[in-house]
């Protein structure tokens, strides 16, 4: 079986940046790590690689300097990677990343599986994996929170809904988007880290992709138009009840409302 | 020696109510019962009257006004010790301190913070952590006041690399049992003047004077942090190697031990699984500095000195999700222990970094030769052990018995070893007769003898620390 795992840069910190003429993430100079979510991601594959056997592959799109994370998914146990890079790929909304990761996989190989994390924590949209999957024509689950079986022709996955739990059958070639908390996710090791050093990393441009038109990459393959991005303002509400008002009650009754809880 | 202390009437309490005002003047049966015991040990027992003062010229007219009387005072922080120090063993007034919780100011010349002593140790390093600063002291219980961490001298797993509290202590503002108020130490880096009063109060465990105002040290926060989970084959290897570890690299800021027994506790506690399984013990290590690349050079050679040890490999944790992932289950050990039995207590010995390893060897021969189990973690790198003892399914008797016996061979070992009974714990009410084991009749003369000079009249936290006292 071979799998790939799609992964991303993000900036380390949760105070970024943002270029105003451009409206998107200011990338240079500033501490990054591997999206949060991801680190599910490859722990998910290298869960389904241990139990059944399978070539793992990170890919990622970004910068050169995105080479980080796969190095790190290499520390980690993967056994192939890919970075997507180009200067026309600048830029791109959650369209044209779909559309460029889907070009880029069909240029790396053919993939049984592919998993994604759920989300980023820069772009937070969790939109990414499905278009991926779209734009491949395969079948997609997202929120995966287990992995139930690995068959012959299948995957049979466990997804998690807002009031219940759906099991799903997937036939490859097929993607998953994974759930925090599906697996703790690995560490990186030390000695795959040593052992891994000098791997060499497969860098794909826009010129070795099937569809070489440039307008469906980047900013101009990009149908959104980010107008202004701004923290989202703390909305620093605070409800005081005293012990007149029952305040237990008060709370069981708001708990329930925002569905914290709820009656079996 | 213990006198006959006043007990407290009526008129006390309006006295009390006169000094602080009625809301802050609880008496008799309405003191809760959170006030009447700590966090671990069986100690127990009932103020005649809860007093929660908001300055130093409070906490001096209550002394005064004690000390007229002869009632006994007990100070307070947050009530977090595991040795029974702040429980009112002879009655008469508990001083919650926990009110005088202002940070006073932050003095970025001198790197110094002055704050009182009901600050949370949390608020502390949030509060420096956001300027730029770093306040090194890192015991487990983050939400204990600055002011118990400075009675007990507090250490935490920072200690190899950075010392303890009593390093990070500048300065003290402090109440004497007749109600003077006095200052020792201050802003100053050096101070060859006399005796140290300052580092006498750091670890006296409130029964010389009160701290209402503490000068704390600072360092600039390091830039860069990253842990190292390093399995070993065994507990015994894994310790071996610390030394080794310690001599090789820059020194880690955190050397811990942990054993699988510990970390599925804490799994089952915190619901969370830990990022790995493949070995019975483990050591987290943790290196920090002002550069990524000299970081990541100390845990290169900590990693290679480990694995020509034994580990078979090093994991590495370099970002703050990994970092939790590990600090969550190694921060729940001492709840997660506590939640897997009935009733246990502990140990908090500290022996010479060469000798952990065999002291750790000694907890498994006890358990097995009194049928109790034994749990134990701790700070690899600086030789101090914490070590539970839990009772299980044992009744009352078997429990006294059992736990008296075990804590004496523990006790006598650590003696054997050249350890201390607390490494950072404190003596409090339970350690007390251990305490008294170690002590020649010199140092004993000593220690009361300084206890006398402070406070004459035994009425500051009575019952703690030194035997007879």
């Amino acid at each position: 079986m071979k799998i790939a795992v799609c992964i991303k840069q993000v900036p380390g910190t949760a105070q970024v940046e943002i270029d105003p003429e451009t409206g998107t993430l200011k990338r240079d100079g500033a501490s990054t790590k591997m999206n949060p979510f991801d680190l599910y991601a490859i722990e998910t594959a290298m869960r389904i690689k241990e139990a059944a056997g399978a070539e793992l592959t990170a890919v990622t799109m970004g910068p050169p300097q995105a080479e980080a994370v796969l190095r790190e998914a290499f520390m980690m146990g993967a056994d192939r990677a890919v970075l997507l890079s180009d200067r026309r790929f600048g830029g791109a909304d959650v369209l044209a990343t779909g559309y460029t990761l889907s070009q880029g996989l069909r240029a790396a190989g053919n993939f049984d599986l592919i998993v994604c994390g759920r989300q980023t924590t820069d772009g937070d949209t969790a939109q990414v994996g499905a278009e991926l999957a779209e734009f491949l024509g395969i079948p997609h689950v997202t929120n995966v929170c287990a992995i139930c079986e690995i068959a012959q022709d299948a995957i049979v996955a466990d997804i998690d809904w807002p009031l219940q739990t759906a099991r799903c059958r997937l036939p490859f070639p097929c993607l998953i988007t994974v759930d925090k908390n599906i697996f703790e996710p690995r560490l990186p090791s030390f000695k795959l880290k040593l052992a891994t050093a000098g791997q060499p990393i497969t860098r794909i441009g826009m010129d070795d992709l099937p569809d070489k038109n440039e307008k469906h990459y980047g900013l101009s393959g990009s149908p959104t138009r980010v107008k202004r991005i701004f923290p989202p303002e703390a909305k620093g509400e605070r409800i005081v009840w005293s012990g007149n008002d029952a305040p237990a009650d008060k709370l069981h009754q708001l708990l329930t409302a925002h569905k914290f809880l709820q009656q079996l | 020696m213990n006198p006959i202390y006043q007990k407290i009437t009526g008129e006390d309490i309006e006295k009390l109510v006169e000094i602080c005002d009625e809301r802050r003047v609880v008496a008799g049966a309405e003191v809760g019962e959170d006030y009447c015991h700590d966090e671990l040990s069986g100690t127990r027992s009932r103020p005649e009257v809860l007093v929660r003062p908001k300055s130093t010229a409070e906490v001096s007219a209550v002394m005064r006004f004690a000390a007229a009387r002869k009632i006994p005072v007990t100070p307070r922080g947050q009530g977090t010790g595991l040795v029974g120090g702040a429980v009112p063993l002879c009655g008469g007034i508990l001083l919650d301190l926990s009110s005088m919780n202002r940070i006073l100011g932050l003095d970025e010349t001198n790197m110094t913070l002055t704050l009182e002593p009901g600050v949370l140790l949390m608020d502390v390093a949030k509060y420096v952590e956001e300027r730029g600063f770093f306040y090194p002291p890192d015991p487990g219980e983050k939400t204990a006041t600055i002011g118990g961490n400075i009675s007990t001298n507090a250490g935490g797993m920072r200690a190899v690399k950075y010392g303890v509290t009593r390093d990070y202590v500048r300065g003290v503002e402090a109440v004497l049992p007749s109600g003077e108020i006095v200052e020792f130490g201050g802003k100053v880096v050096k101070n060859s003047s006399g005796y140290s009063l300052k580092d006498l109060i750091v670890g006296s465990e409130g029964t010389l004077a009160i701290v209402t105002r503490a000068v704390l040290r600072l360092l600039p926060l390091p830039k860069c942090r990253v842990s190292l989970l390093i399995p070993f084959p065994d507990l015994v290897t894994a310790i071996e190697t610390v030394p080794k570890v310690i001599r090789a690299a820059s020194t880690p800021t955190a050397v811990e031990f942990m054993e699988r027994e510990v970390i599925l506790a804490a799994e089952k506690f915190l619901l969370r699984k830990f990022p790995d399984h493949s070995a019975d013990a483990y050591l987290l290590l943790t290196f920090d500095g002002a550069e990524k690349a000299e970081v990541e050079t100390a845990c290169r050679a900590a990693a290679e000195t480990c694995i020509a040890c034994g580990a078979p490999d090093a994991f590495i944790s370099d970002t703050p999700e990994r970092n939790e992932s590990l600090w969550a289950a190694r921060g729940a050990f001492l709840e997660a222990i506590k939640a897997s039995t009935t009733e246990m207590d502990e140990c908090d010995v500290v022996v010479p970094r060469g000798h952990v390893a065999e002291l750790v060897l000694f907890t498994r021969e006890l358990q097995k030769r009194y049928g109790v189990r034994i749990r134990s973690f701790g700070h690899a790198g600086d030789g101090n052990l914490h070590i539970y003892v839990l009772r299980d399914e044992l009744n009352a008797e078997e429990w006294t018995r059992t736990l008296s016996a075990v804590f004496e061979e523990l006790y006598a070992k650590a003696r054997e070893l050249r350890g201390q009974v607390s490494g950072e714990h404190g003596i409090g009410f339970a350690k007390k007769n251990y305490f008294a084991e170690t002590l020649s009749p010199a140092a004993l003369r000593l220690l009361s003898g300084i206890k006398k000079t402070f406070d004459p009249d035994n009425l500051l936290n009575p019952s703690k620390v030194i035997p007879g006292a």
